[in-house]
């Protein structure tokens, strides 16, 4: 029952997706427009930008997650739905899920998509690391998503919420940016997965720890 | 009671100034300035526990629905916030003789910034919510999401500075203490913890007044 | 989850006393008191801004009263709040429609959601019900805002509630489809089911209605049977109390 409900939540928002292609066509544009702007921002030494890459990256990562997660519940806003969401019975958090799945499904996309960008633009090889660099980049866009949704319902009815969305987001993704950045750069320089293990874990921790308090206090959120 | 916990906490904080500057001796390494610590640490410990207070009061509300644990929440998110900025502007002014430099990425600053700008965001949405119950439900997930990522950020920022990476800079109270400046330290936490104490217990008075009002 | 609709059935759909509901300093309702039976159809007066959809939306359990307590389709106000939901049909101003999807597809979305069979048998009826199995393909961006209503009260209907809350549901409808309306109403009636229609003219709401309620200065200013008004002394009444309070 909770996994049919998360499910259909899913299947609403990649049919709304697919027939509006509204959130993904401007993401993707999105992520072009920042290849340019740190192209722009930070000149054209290769060797900056090379060191810079990690960083780079997740910068785009979360701030094109930022636009994607903020618009999580744009759908019931426009349409009207918010309250045909609180009325629903039984365990809201079905709805959390589905929601985040959603969303974690759109940002790798997204995500892919600009590590293909930079791959190309930047000239830089990202494929011989691909494999390890896409644990990375699931366990932390994971946790993006989990806090994403959880703070997107929370932010979706209150006054300011463009503001306020990535007010909230931002502080508590720092650890996990920390973390997912400095393994990244170990992916980039050819090392093994396990020698940034240490920060792995703490990424998975970090997931598991924001799903779960997401699960529980998503039906709070979505009260009259 | 409020009155008792404002004159205990007058009188703490005299002995504190006294246990600090008159009877703490003086550091080897770094002179006077180092005296700053005894606000310093006694703050952001005071802020932890404040922040503890905010998840207490986030869970309470949750569980029970009764406004006077949103309104512990909120108290203590308050003064929270005020002592994390304490303790950054404690930090800041510590650092300056001591490292030659007003702001440095050293592992407990920049949790202390991390934790300032979390809870600076809880309390403005806070004051974006338009029903009361709303605004404190909102805040209780925040608060509790906020404290389940304490020991998260403190790890990932201890790593950060510790892996891979020489200490370069000097820790301020990297050394063993002497028995004097730990006991000057004890007291100044104890002086803290009452004006906390203090000022959270007007907080919660001025709040209760004004749900009272509001009903 | 399973859905429990067996008994208790209550002899009445709404029995509330002292329902209020401020929003900050600015109180809607104030001592709101009302009972309606089950087979009972009551049309709610009130001019704009008197409330009605707030009470409505009490009773449907979107609003948490400020005070007050009452059973509603049988369960506690207070306590049974998914109980109710299950059981109480709210058709307000947002028809909970997804433009982007089919009217199949939103059907299946809330069946879903609701725990009710979402097979294509049952939601093809469920339109037919409705006349819209025509455009079961649709999407619903393509619909007029009286198919959309249509929808949205398949939506509701596939629930079997005890309690219809419709909220102007004939607003911006033409003949047809406020006659069509009335149609669900009485049928809805005939099966046990009870209604209240929120209303601020004196159109077709009061047709098909066995009580008449005004709802004036936060309270419910007058509690009669239909039959025992005539429209003219229904119109000064209702003029007195719109002059006296909101």
């Amino acid at each position: 029952m909770f996994a049919r409900r998360a499910w259909i939540v899913l299947w609403k928002d990649l049919l709304t997706e697919r027939r509006s292609k509204e959130s993904l066509n401007a993401l993707f544009f999105f992520a072009f427009l920042l290849l340019l702007l740190f192209e722009f921002a930070l000149g054209p030494d290769r060797e900056r930008l090379a060191a810079a890459l990690p960083g780079l990256l997740w910068l785009g990562f979360v701030l094109a997650g930022l636009l994607g997660l903020g618009r999580t519940f744009l759908v019931e806003r426009e349409n009207d739905c918010w309250e045909g969401l609180v009325l629903t019975p039984g365990d809201k958090s079905a709805i959390y899920l589905g929601k985040l799945a959603g969303n974690f499904l759109l940002m790798l996309i997204v995500e892919v998509v600009l590590l293909a960008l930079f791959g190309i633009f930047y000239n830089v090889d990202l494929w011989s690391a691909l494999a390890p660099l896409s644990v990375v980049m699931i366990l932390g866009t994971a946790g993006l998503a989990a806090v994403g949704t959880l703070f997107a319902a929370m932010t979706a009815r209150v006054r300011a919420r463009e503001l306020l969305f990535p007010l909230l987001l931002l502080p508590v993704q720092v650890p996990v940016l920390l973390a997912t950045v400095k393994a990244t750069e170990a992916v980039l320089q050819g090392l093994p997965l396990a020698e940034v293990g240490q920060w792995l874990k703490l990424v998975a921790a970090a997931d598991i720890i924001y799903l779960v308090v997401g699960l529980l206090t998503f039906e709070f959120i979505l009260e009259a | 009671m409020t009155r008792w916990l404002g004159w205990l906490a007058a009188l703490g904080l005299l002995a504190g100034l006294a246990m600090g500057f008159g009877y703490a001796p003086k550091d080897a390494v770094q002179g006077n300035v180092q005296r700053i610590m005894y606000l310093h640490v006694p703050s952001i410990l005071t802020a932890y526990v404040a922040f503890a207070l905010v998840l207490a009061g986030s869970l309470g509300f949750l569980f029970t629905r009764r406004l006077a644990w949103d309104r512990l929440a909120h108290a203590a998110g308050e003064i929270g916030v005020v002592f994390t900025a304490l303790t950054l502007v404690s930090g800041s002014i510590w650092g300056k003789p001591t490292w030659g430099t007003w702001w440095t990425w050293d592992a407990r600053l920049t949790s202390t910034a991390i934790l300032f700008v979390v809870y600076v965001g809880y309390l403005l949405l806070r004051s974006m919510a338009e029903e009361r119950d709303r605004g404190a439900r909102y805040a209780a997930v925040v608060g509790i999401m906020g404290a389940v990522n304490i020991p998260i950020v403190h790890f990932s920022v201890l790593w950060w500075r510790t892996l891979h990476q020489p200490p370069t800079i000097l820790s301020p109270e990297r050394a063993p203490m002497a028995p004097a400046m730990l006991r000057a330290l004890l007291v100044n936490v104890v002086a803290l913890l009452l004006v906390f104490l203090y000022l959270l217990s007007k907080r919660l008075t001025v709040r209760r007044l004004e749900d009272e009002l509001r009903a | 989850m399973t859905r429990d609709l067996s008994p208790p059935a209550p002899q009445h759909a709404v029995d509330i006393q002292g329902v209020r509901k401020a929003f900050g300093p600015n109180t809607v309702l104030d001592r709101v008191d009302l009972r309606v039976d089950a087979g009972e159809v009551l049309a709610l007066l009130g001019a704009n801004g008197s409330g009605k959809t707030t009470l409505l939306k009490i009773l449907a359990t979107l609003l948490r009263p400020s005070a007050g307590r009452g059973r509603v389709a049988g369960f506690d106000l207070a306590k049974d709040v998914e109980s109710i939901r299950a059981r109480v049909g709210l058709l307000a101003h947002g028809s909970y429609v997804y433009e982007d999807l089919t009217a199949a597809e939103n059907l299946r979305f809330w069946a879903t959601m609701a725990g009710l069979p979402a097979d294509q048998a049952s939601l093809q009826s469920a339109l037919k019900a409705v006349e819209l199995d025509q455009v079961a393909g649709e999407r619903a961006r393509t619909f007029s805002s009286g198919m959309k209503r249509r929808l949205a009260l398949a939506r509701i209907l596939l629930g079997a509630p005890r309690l219809l809350l419709l909220d102007e549901p004939y607003a911006g409808l033409d003949q047809k489809g406020k006659k069509w309306i009335e149609e669900v109403m009485l049928d809805f009636k005939g099966k046990g089911g009870a209604v209240i229609v929120a209303t601020h003219s004196f159109g077709r709401g009061l047709s098909v209605a066995d009580r008449v309620a005004i709802l004036s200065g936060g309270r419910i200013a007058l509690d009669r049977a239909r039959a025992s008004l005539d429209l003219e002394e229904l119109h000064r009444l209702y003029a007195l109390s719109t002059e006296n309070g909101a």
